[in-house]
């Protein structure tokens, strides 16, 4: 497959009074062509922080990006100038937010935030723009496109501004479609329609996705590959299939025990992840989740763990998988969805980086 | 369920907002439904279908526009006066939602827990000092933590310092308005299981608001499930999974995104469309009984198509 992005080594920091928050430490991945990859962790995990890189949407100061390349298209997007960066946004990567209330203009048309980026970037007439907006707007499923352009976001329900907003993002064929969170806001039943009509956009045009989220459910649903983010790094990634039914990372299994399937009964008691996500002005040594891991070997307090390649897609950044590791049983609940992995490789193999 | 002894008893419940205006909303429409002692009802919808209306007003934050909601065998919503309502929010707390804006900045996490044992006069001085710390290692916080401040804590700690205020006055009955859904997936499960324990422990009985289907029948042994005001269908909680009957749970089920990659693939999603019903004229819609304890809100008619398609 063709890799469409690279991201090597990226460090993000934020200058506050506290002291240096260090929110993204040395992230690595690769984006294929026509890819979905979903992006999980909590709040603080850095996804966010991640993608906004990529953007260059950190605001500067207090933010910085400190180290690192983002490489798309022969350049580094981390080192070119912001107007050559304006070429780049809303052109050949574009982003969906988390809030769909905030995120579109209230007091301008919704038509001519549509049109916007197609006057500028793919240099249409007035004229075309518009017959292009209503394209998009029957491609993003929004009825009486003529009527509704002519209107403003507060005339949207949520779910129908998500669609705007899809619109807009789409509107000069991005390469790249980044979407932080594009359901969190909205109603199940909204959310189901908005990820079917992703989906279906997909197909039609080939964009590759990447999918910021902190629900499982959803990742299952979109997800082609999915990277783990805790403490500013990626700790676990993998096809999806290999970190539901494979899991190898403490904190995925952590993930994955605490929320109930539908068959849980209420006899079996949810197994929480105790304590709180690491201070990531001082970020622990060794392993960042060693503080809220029951299996925590005594390295990880000292020593940071390299990544294991469990096969050709999969990796987790934990010393459980040495060698020399005690052989460490997964909880009940993980050990339920664990199925053999035709690619595994015989055993893991310790990599440098991804 | 452990017995049958109604706590609560709602009746034809109403709370309409602008009445007799133009921009009359009808939050809440003619619900009835009861809870039982030490179970926990959850109540799911989607946003604006009146779920939190319907919990603010059995306690009384809203006055009822019509209905009636029976405290164990008092109306909550009766001609009171002020130290009838004082006593009749003993027994009743809430949970609310958003942990960054229930609680008052600029009080102490002490004064906080403490507020409703004072207005109520339950203890003083040290006895309400050992009291404040007995609760806050309830709720798994340290003694220490009184004499902080709320910007101080994170979110999960936030929502359990909310959930030691809700018990200082001893309840027996807990509205839990959606406590989870701002809190993070691995922070989720902590409090849930918190306040399954504390349930245990003091036999409380829980009404429990959410939209998140999949949390919600991990802990509720009953569900009902509102769609614009009205209750729709009502069935424990297996019952209700096994077999939905009102196309709106059909739907509202086949919507929630599950964290199995294998499922997801095969979802079909089934999109809600009132019109399905074609109500004619005259035909009585109310809640009906289906099977036992499984109630839909539907006509005669189907009625016995639900019955028939009811799967044992």
């Amino acid at each position: 497959m063709d890799k469409l992005l690279e991201v090597k080594d990226l460090h993000v920091s934020f200058k506050t009074y506290g002291g240096e928050v260090k929110a993204v430490r040395g992230v690595n991945f690769n984006l294929y062509k026509g890819e979905t990859l979903a992006i999980v962790g909590e709040s603080g995990s850095g996804k966010s922080v991640t993608v906004k890189a990529i953007m260059r949407l950190i605001p500067n100061p207090p933010g910085k990006i400190v180290n690192g390349e983002i490489l798309f298209d022969g350049k580094d997007l981390s080192k070119i100038s912001e107007l050559e960066m304006q070429h780049v946004r809303g052109k050949d990567i574009s982003m969906i937010f988390q809030d769909p209330m905030t995120s579109l203009n209230p007091t301008i048309k919704v038509g001519k935030q549509i049109m916007e980026g197609l006057i500028k970037h793919q240099k249409l007439s007035k004229k075309d723009a518009y017959e292009r907006a209503l394209e998009l707007m029957r491609l993003v499923g929004i009825a009486q496109p003529e009527v509704r352009l002519q209107q403003y976001p507060h005339q949207f329900s949520g779910g129908m501004r998500q669609r705007v907003v899809v619109a807009i993002a789409l509107a000069c064929n991005p390469k790249i479609l980044i979407a932080d969170e594009p359901t969190t806001a909205l109603d199940v039943t909204i959310q189901a329609q908005i990820l079917e009509m992703m989906k279906d956009l997909q197909d039609k045009i080939d964009t590759s996705i990447i999918f910021i989220t902190h629900d499982l459910g959803v990742v299952a649903n979109v997800a082609d590959r999915v990277a783990v983010m805790y403490g500013g790094q990626i700790v676990e990634i993998g096809t999806v299939d290999e970190i539901f039914y494979d899991p190898r990372h403490p904190y995925t299994w952590g993930l994955l025990a605490s929320m109930p399937s539908l068959d849980t009964d209420e006899q079996t008691e949810l197994i929480a992840i105790p304590g709180t996500p690491p201070d990531l002005i001082h970020p622990p040594k060794g392993c960042p989740f060693a503080a809220r891991n029951q299996f925590a070997l005594a390295i990880d307090y000292e020593e940071e763990p390299p990544f294991f390649q469990i096969s050709e897609t999969h990796f987790a950044k934990t010393w459980m998988l040495h060698p020399d590791a005690p052989k460490i049983e997964a909880p009940e609940s993980v050990k339920a969805r664990v199925r053999v992995m035709p690619g595994n490789f015989e055993k893991p193999i310790q990599v440098e980086g991804l | 369920m452990t017995n049958n002894e109604k706590l609560l008893e709602i009746k034809n419940l109403k709370q309409y907002f602008n009445k007799g205006k133009s921009n009359e909303v009808r939050a809440v429409d003619d619900i009835s439904f009861d809870i039982y002692k030490g179970e926990t009802l959850g109540l799911v919808g989607e946003s604006g279908c009146g779920k939190s209306t319907t919990g603010r007003t059995i306690i009384r934050l809203y006055n009822a526009t019509g209905g009636q909601v029976l405290y164990k065998g008092e109306d909550v919503h009766g001609k009171k006066s002020r130290s009838d309502i004082k006593d009749m929010t003993r027994h009743m707390q809430m949970i609310f939602q958003d942990p960054y804006a229930s609680l008052n900045p600029r009080m102490t996490v002490g004064d906080i827990i403490a507020e409703g044992i004072d207005i109520h006069g339950l203890s003083k001085g040290k006895e309400r000092q050992e009291r404040v710390f007995d609760l806050l290692e309830t709720v798994g916080l340290n003694r220490e933590h009184a004499s902080r401040y709320p910007h101080e804590f994170s979110g999960g700690q936030r929502q359990r310092i909310g959930i030691a205020r809700a018990l200082a006055v001893e309840p027996d009955f807990i509205i839990a308005d959606e406590p989870i859904s701002a809190l993070d997936v691995s922070i989720q499960a902590q409090v849930v299981n918190l306040l399954q324990k504390l349930q245990k422990e003091k036999g409380l009985t829980y009404l429990f608001i959410a939209h998140d289907l999949s949390m919600v029948k991990y802990i509720s042994d009953r569900i009902g499930v509102m769609y614009f005001g009205k209750l729709v269908e009502l069935a424990s909680s297996d019952d209700l999974y096994k077999n939905p009957l009102h196309p709106y749970t059909k739907s509202l089920l086949s919507a929630i995104p599950l964290p199995d990659p294998e499922s997801e693939r095969t979802r079909r999603r089934v999109a809600y469309n009132p019109s399905v019903h074609n109500y004619q004229d005259g035909e009585e819609l109310k809640m009906r009984e289906v099977a036992p304890n499984h109630f839909v809100y539907c006509s005669e008619k189907e009625f016995k198509e639900y019955q028939a398609s009811y799967v044992k």
